[in-house]
Formats: C-alpha cells, sequence, structure tokens
C-alpha cells in the first residue's frame, strides 16, 4: 500500500470523527444555547391577534395606500424568502437605469411631492430582497397618504413610526432605520 | 451626527477591538502549535482515526497528508450533496447534478465556498451541518497548518522536518476554531440569527398573502463561515439576509469575526520566530494596505458614484438599509482583501471604484490580511521575494530570517507568484473569447460585462468565494472550470509553499552583519508593500484598463 493511499484512510477517518463533533455535535451545542433566547433563535416571529404574521427581521410584500410600502425587492416575485438575493445589475446598466427611473416618478406622484424629495431606498432593490427596513426619510414621505388613507391624525402615524424607528447601534454603527412590518401591525391594531 | 463621522468611529472601534485581541489570540495560536501535549478529546480523535501523533513530517510528507485529507474532503462532500434527497433533514431537496456537486465540494474543501446553488433552495439542514459547516472548519484549519509549518521553517534551524500535519489540523480545529466559532455562534443568536432546525413553513402575512418562514441551523455556520473566512452563505443573500445578520452590531462582529485570526497570525509569526518585530512588520503592510482598500471603497460607495447611484441619489441598489453604504464598504473591503467572499450588499450592483478595488483587493492575491493562514503564507512568500529584490539592488546574497534565499528558493516563490495570475487570466479570456460562454452567462453589457468574467475567476483562483453576482456561474463549463480553478489555485501554492518550507528548515542561520537588510522597520514594510503593489499591478493592469477603469472614465 502506498503512502498516499495510507494517508487517505487516515484521512477519511478522520473527517469522520470530525464530522460528527463538528457536524452533529457542536451544531446541537448551538441549538442547546439558542433555546435559552427562543424567540431570537426561532426567527423573531411578530404575532397579532395571537396569530404569527411574519417576522420583525423579515421584510414583507405590501401593496395598497393604506399601508407602509417597504422598498423594491428582488427576492423572487418579491419578499419571497425562498429566493433571497439582488438584482446584481451595474452601476450603468440601462434597464435598472430605467427602473429607477419608473420608481421615482411613481413614488414621486404617489405621495404627490417633488423628485428630488425621493430617498434613495425608494427607488432601489435591497441586497436580501428581504430588508425589513426603509430609512426614516422614506417613512415620514409616506405618513401622510397613510393618515389620510385611514383616516388618522397625521400625528398618530409618525408616532407609530416613530416607535418602529431604531438609530444607529451605539450612536454610530449601521444607518437609522423604520421596521415596515411593525409599523404596519401597529397600524392594523389601531383598527 | 454625520454619516461620515459615524463611519469613521465604526472603522475605529473595530481597529481598536482587533488591536486588543491580536496580541492575546496570536500568542495563544503560537502556544497552541508550538506545545507537545495533546488533550483528552485530542489524543482519542488520534486514535480512533489511527494517526501516529508523535511523528515529525519531511515537507514532502506533510504536503502528501494535506493532499491526502483534502481529497477524501472533496470525495466525502461530493458524495454527500449526490445522496442528500436519501438523507434525514433534506426538506425534500434534490441531489446536485455531477457538475454541480463537483464545483460545491472543491469550493467548500479549498476554502473558497463559491456558491453557484441558492442555499435555501438546494442545500438541505443536514448538508449545511454535517457537510458544509465540517469544511468550514478543516479547510481553515488546513490554511493553518500550512502557514504554521512555513513559520517552522523559519524558526527551526538544520532540520528537514516541518511537523505533524494531522496534529496541526486537528488543534488548529478544536483549541482555535471551535471555542470561538461557538462563542461567536450564541452572540449571533442574541442578536437575532435562527438556530433551529424547521423547514420552510407558510404563513398568512398581515396583508393576507403568503410568505414561507425559513429556518435551520443558521448560527452555528454563520460563526465559522465568517471566522474560518470561508464565506459561503447558508442562504443566497449571504450576509445580506436578515437571518444571517440581523443587525449593525452584528454586521461589526461579523467583520470582527472575518478579520481576527488573519490579523493575529502575523504575531503568531513573530513570537514562533522569536522576534515579534517581524510579525510586525508583517502586520504593518497587510493592515495598510487593508486601511486603503477601506477608505477608497468607503468614500466611493459614501459619494455614489455613477449613473444609476446618481439617479437614485444613493448607492443603495444591492445594500441593506440597516448596513447603509459605510457598513457595506467596510465589509466589503474586509471580505475581499481575507479570502471571506461572504457579502453583506451586493458586489455587482457597486459603483464602478468600489466594485474595482473589491476586485484589485482579489488581485493582490489575498494578503490583505488574506485568508486563515493563507494570508500569512502568501504575505511571508511575498517578503521573501522583497528581500531577494533588495538584495539585487545592494549586491548581497539575501536572507530572511537568518535564512539564504538562493535560486531553489526564488524559483519557488516565482513559481506561487506565476500560479494564480495564469489560472485567473487565462481562464478569465477563455470565457470572455468564447462568444456561447459569454451569452450563456454574462449580464451586463461592456465594460461592466468583462468586470463580471474577471471577478468570477479571481474569486476562484485566490479562493475567495464572493461574485459580481449577476454572472451566472451555473453552467456545466463554468462549474467545471471554476471547480478546476479554485483547486489548482489552493494546492498548487501550498504544495510550493510547504516544498519552500521544506528547502528553508534544513539550512543553518548565516552570519547577520552590517549589510544584512534588517526586515522589520518602516524601510522593509514600504519595499513590502511596494512589491505586493507592484506584482499584481504589473501582472493585472491590462486587464483592469478594459473593465472597472474603463467603468469609471467612461
Amino acid at each position: 500500500m502506498t503512502s498516499f493511499v495510507r494517508q487517505c484512510f487516515a484521512g477519511l477517518r478522520l473527517l469522520l470523527v470530525l464530522t460528527v463533533l463538528l457536524g452533529l455535535v457542536y451544531p446541537l451545542g448551538v441549538y442547546g444555547a439558542g433555546r435559552l433566547m427562543p424567540d431570537h433563535a426561532d426567527g423573531s416571529l411578530l404575532e397579532v391577534d395571537g396569530r404569527v404574521v411574519g417576522s420583525r427581521l423579515l421584510g414583507q410584500g405590501f401593496d395598497g395606500d393604506q399601508w407602509l410600502l417597504p422598498r423594491p425587492s428582488a427576492a423572487g416575485d418579491g419578499y419571497d424568502p425562498l429566493a433571497s438575493g439582488a438584482s446584481n445589475l451595474g452601476p450603468e446598466n440601462t434597464d435598472l437605469l430605467a427602473t429607477v427611473t419608473d420608481r421615482r416618478d411613481a413614488v414621486a406622484e404617489r405621495e404627490g411631492v417633488e423628485l428630488a424629495a425621493v430617498p434613495a431606498d425608494a427607488v432601489t432593490a435591497s441586497g436580501s430582497g428581504l430588508d425589513p427596513h426603509i430609512s426614516p426619510a422614506y417613512a415620514a414621505l409616506q405618513a401622510p397618504r397613510i393618515a389620510r388613507e385611514r383616516g388618522l391624525d397625521l400625528a398618530v402615524v409618525l408616532g407609530v413610526i416613530d416607535d418602529a424607528t431604531t438609530g444607529r447601534d451605539l450612536g454610530f454603527l449601521g444607518e437609522p432605520t423604520v421596521n415596515v412590518l411593525q409599523v404596519n401591525a401597529a397600524l392594523a391594531m389601531l383598527d | 451626527m454625520s454619516p461620515v463621522v459615524a463611519a469613521v468611529l465604526q472603522v475605529g472601534l473595530l481597529v481598536g477591538l482587533l488591536a486588543l485581541v491580536h496580541v492575546p489570540l496570536g500568542d495563544y495560536m503560537a502556544r497552541v502549535f508550538a506545545g507537545d501535549r495533546h488533550t483528552r478529546v485530542e489524543r482519542l480523535v488520534y486514535r480512533v482515526a489511527g494517526i501516529d501523533a508523535g511523528a515529525d513530517q519531511r515537507w514532502s510528507v506533510y504536503a502528501r497528508s494535506v493532499l491526502a485529507f483534502s481529497f477524501v474532503s472533496v470525495l466525502g462532500l461530493y458524495a454527500f450533496l449526490r445522496v442528500q434527497e436519501h438523507l434525514p433533514l433534506s426538506l425534500g431537496m434534490p441531489a446536485m447534478g455531477s457538475d454541480g456537486a463537483w464545483n460545491t465540494a472543491v469550493s467548500f474543501v479549498t476554502n473558497t465556498n463559491w456558491q453557484w446553488y441558492s442555499g435555501e433552495s438546494a442545500a438541505g439542514h443536514l448538508v449545511q451541518m454535517a457537510g458544509l459547516t465540517v469544511q468550514n472548519f478543516v479547510s481553515a484549519a488546513v490554511g493553518l497548518a500550512v502557514a504554521v509549518a512555513l513559520v517552522r521553517s523559519f524558526a527551526r534551524t538544520g532540520t528537514d522536518r516541518l511537523g505533524n500535519f494531522w496534529v496541526d489540523l486537528v488543534r488548529g480545529t478544536l483549541r482555535i476554531l471551535l471555542p470561538i466559532a461557538a462563542l461567536a455562534a450564541v452572540a449571533l443568536i442574541a442578536g437575532g440569527v435562527v438556530q433551529n432546525f424547521t423547514g420552510p413553513t407558510e404563513i398568512t402575512t398581515l396583508a393576507g398573502g403568503t410568505q414561507s418562514m425559513v429556518g435551520g441551523p443558521i448560527a452555528s455556520q454563520e460563526s465559522i463561515k465568517l471566522l474560518g473566512t470561508n464565506g459561503g452563505g447558508f442562504f443566497n443573500a449571504n450576509s445580506a439576509h436578515p437571518f444571517e445578520n440581523p443587525t449593525a452590531w452584528t454586521n461589526l462582529l461579523q467583520i470582527f469575526l472575518i478579520l481576527v485570526i488573519p490579523f493575529s497570525l502575523p504575531r503568531t509569526f513573530g513570537q514562533m520566530v522569536g522576534d515579534r518585530r517581524q510579525g510586525v512588520a508583517i502586520v504593518a503592510v497587510m493592515a495598510s494596505l487593508w486601511g486603503a482598500a477601506v477608505a477608497v471603497i468607503s468614500w466611493a460607495e459614501m459619494r455614489g458614484l455613477g449613473a444609476v447611484p446618481q439617479l437614485a441619489g444613493g448607492a443603495m441598489e444591492g445594500k441593506e438599509a440597516r448596513f447603509g453604504a459605510a457598513g457595506s464598504a467596510l465589509f466589503a473591503a474586509s471580505t475581499t482583501g481575507t479570502s471571506t467572499g461572504a457579502v453583506n450588499s451586493f458586489h455587482d450592483s457597486f459603483t464602478a471604484v468600489g466594485g474595482g478595488v473589491t476586485l484589485l483587493n482579489m488581485m493582490l492575491g489575498e494578503v490583505a490580511p488574506g485568508g486563515v493562514g493563507a494570508g500569512l503564507y502568501g504575505m511571508l512568500v511575498l517578503a521573501v521575494l522583497a528581500v531577494f529584490l533588495a538584495g539585487l539592488m545592494v549586491g548581497r546574497t539575501p536572507q530572511y530570517l537568518g535564512k539564504k534565499i538562493g535560486r531553489t528558493q526564488v524559483t519557488l516563490v516565482a513559481l506561487y507568484i506565476l500560479t494564480m495570475p495564469a489560472l485567473l487570466l487565462v481562464g478569465a479570456a477563455i470565457t470572455a473569447a468564447t462568444p456561447a460562454l459569454v451569452d450563456a452567462s454574462v449580464q451586463d453589457p461592456g465594460a461592466h460585462g468583462l468586470s463580471e468574467i474577471l471577478y468570477a475567476y479571481a474569486s476562484a483562483t485566490n479562493n475567495n468565494g464572493s461574485a459580481f453576482a449577476g454572472f451566472a456561474a451555473g453552467t456545466p463549463y463554468q462549474n467545471t472550470a471554476l471547480g478546476l480553478g479554485m483547486l489548482f489555485g489552493r494546492f498548487v501554492p501550498i504544495v510550493l509553499v510547504l516544498a519552500l518550507a521544506g528547502s528553508l528548515a534544513g539550512q543553518r542561520p548565516g552570519a547577520t552583519t552590517a549589510g544584512t537588510m534588517p526586515t522589520h522597520g518602516p524601510v522593509f514594510v514600504g519595499l513590502l508593500g511596494f512589491v505586493v503593489l507592484v506584482v499584481a499591478g504589473l501582472t493585472f493592469f491590462p486587464a483592469l484598463a478594459l473593465a472597472p477603469i474603463a467603468e469609471a472614465l467612461l
């Protein structure tokens, strides 16, 4: 038996031992630790009236002027967790340029504002296609329409948005965001 | 707080954490690999696997062990992927086809983690944890072992022995990677990363639609994906997916995990060769290159140059709102400067300058600071070259750490440096010159399309694994060709490094005289940084000029 073949058998046995340790024992151990924080480990699910309506971490599609609308999504037909992903279109891509132009026109018309007032996150698809957040600027832009459609005071809608707004972690990590599903769940509860 | 100030503080906190941790971690790793006591678990592992842990191996035996272990790993993972539909926890996922399984097996064994498939629709839970996660650990440990063998060849004199691969592999896995990965996994769960074993369950959304709630052993895979500079995501969206990377602070933790071992290994190197200043010089070069990449990518993405970002009012295509341009740029510089390839934003949609720097980062040969182990041995090879060039300039026999750099060493270094560019450029050229291949895979027209091809081959041959993901890589040709690129891009350099180590370990240290160039201090740091840039620049400038540079200027 040559040395290489002998080494292969040693390697195979080692691989099997390590597969048990790293591939079964380790993930099960982490699973066990996760049971101490079941809400997080199970996907931060959000319940409304005792019914799971989604995850606070995953964006979902909304259609209709009574809702706070999320960012465009490239995940499947939009916000499909079985097809997460981005458009991957380049910075000079003419198709993307046309899409962004259309989205800006649509947002400006829907909210009744100038084109220049439309924020970047409103017209671009996120990396995951499941982005649960929008910028505070985009949320503020939508508040008057939501108030009008739902017959609520603007201050009430702005209050709901404020409750779902998080600043930068530690004051300087990442960007301030508004959680779209949390806002819409709160709006639904007001009814 | 202005976005720029926040971005600077974010980088500052990261650098502070790395500065704090690299000393104890580097020293700890040196002790792990230098000690001769085995733990009880390790002795049990050696007994079950039938390994003689006391053997001290010559370079050729060490290399054969690396290749044998990697060979059975590829076969094992390939078989696993081919039969997954018959295994428990497969969630009804079909078996992978032969070219796809080949590509994925090679990808995870070579520490590349290039993914032609989407995790959520191609890999069941058992494959993810018992197949892919295991390779995330051991492929990183292989890189560590090779780096340590090279360091020993500088530290030892007059021997032809480099240590024992099996012992280095097991210790790197069980004493370094596993404990840190376990702690990080729990921290990630605290941030919101999922860890359960549920399959997709359909729920009714708030607005009355339906959505599939996904689950899986994500946190346990996520932590080692980053710590081992692997990069293969549980989901297609990788670290952009909120279940992998839910918040801005988990994002910083992920970047920290990517960088912590590569930036600590120079300290390990300094300790093992008995001169910490040598490690400081290496880490200074790595940190300068990384810092420059962070600065340029951050500037480009926050400015939002290019037609689409200008129209949209910011470069947010392919980026998550919670990370923003700054958090995305920092991740991008770190994932391509190491051989990680995880992404929290999609590089294909980056500005021409930002995307171009991620490409250049890989073309430097993954040394800023490079993958686990691979970054250190890559930089040490370049250090040998720098010493040789300096020797030519002053007309002295070049020495590095007392070892003479002669014809054998320079030949091996030259072959090492030529391997990756040859694989990259020939591979990319074949695709670019074949209209059928271009039609099948390239998404964007013009210069950006060439960037997509170059990025794919740079990523594969440097074992990075990130992509300009508009490139459709899941065709039989690309699966096969990129698989070969990953395989040769990983193991040809490893064999050359071990041969170099073998040629150095046997030498007795030469006398250090006033004419010997010191390999620490600012002069050497400048020289080594210059060599890294010149080698990559001379090799890749023509290709880069036709792709991202043309795109940025036109």
